[in-house]
């Protein structure tokens, strides 16, 4: 009785190709900045986790990924990886190292630092990335932004998959910092718009 | 025979919405991007969503 699929039902090809993009330039990496601003417009402006529910690519990529092709062991998460306060904790951790990023970013356009060509996984491990660069047309900053950004990208990547092998395909939804921080938002809006009422 | 009905704990729910898509009844819905809601008019108990959700908030109960 399944209806059929919805255009947005394929957003994990958007996904995987932004991932293998970052492997040719790292310029794309820009591109990213879509799974961080629609979610959070969708949940300020509508109030909803549209996104997490429909379109979110990284989603479909490890269900697909984790349910179809099987590589998923489909346990339960353990029981303090859903607590709000490793949800919260997590959030937290991860808008740190984000806005370190956005400092070393800074620090290149302002000059200070030079550009580094590497990708930093799991915020410890320097992969170096310098085929994917061919300069930038303006400043250094951008390609440093870029290269901070698949870090990021890539980071989340990776955990989702660990996790999703671990446990069921779909556990990175489950901390999420995009996901957790679109619910605050939903809670927040819920809380003002019953006051109002 | 008892009627089993798929529970939501609403406390625990990331609202993520995998939920939704496995539901063969289009019985579950997030409200306002919070919680996941089943209709329990709609719900047969079959269990996928519970199966899928990947925070394992969702249980199976039997109801009356």
């Amino acid at each position: 009785m399944k209806e059929k699929k919805n255009w947005y039902d394929y957003l994990w090809i958007a996904s995987l190709t932004y991932l293998i993009l970052g492997f040719f330039n790292i310029l794309f990496a820009w591109l990213g900045l879509l799974c961080f601003f629609i979610p959070l417009f969708i949940s300020i402006i509508r109030g909803n986790k549209a996104y997490c529910n429909k379109y979110c690519g990284r989603g479909q990529l490890l269900s697909l990924i984790g349910g179809r092709f099987g590589l998923s062991r489909k346990k339960d998460i353990p029981k303090w990886m859903k607590s709000k306060n490793f949800r919260y904790g997590f959030l937290i951790f991860f808008l740190i190292m984000f806005f370190q990023m956005l400092w070393n970013t800074c620090l290149v356009f302002a000059g200070t630092n030079s550009l580094k060509t590497t990708v930093t996984l799991l915020w410890t491990f320097k992969l170096p990335w310098q085929w994917s660069y061919h300069g930038t047309l303006f400043s250094d900053g951008v390609a440093q932004f870029a290269f901070g950004f698949y870090s990021v990208m890539l980071t989340s990547t990776v955990l989702g998959l660990i996790t999703m092998i671990l446990f069921k395909p779909r556990s990175w939804c489950v901390y999420c910092p995009m996901g957790t921080m679109t619910q605050l938002i939903c809670k927040a809006k819920n809380v003002t718009s019953s006051q109002k009422s | 025979m008892a009627k089993r009905k798929a529970i939501v704990t609403i406390h625990d729910c990331v609202a993520c919405g995998c939920c939704i898509k496995v539901c063969p009844r289009n019985a579950i819905s997030i409200s306002s991007g919070i919680h996941a809601n089943i209709n329990q008019d709609l719900c047969v108990g079959c269990g996928k969503c519970a199966k899928e959700c990947p925070a394992s908030v969702i249980v199976l109960e039997v109801i009356g």
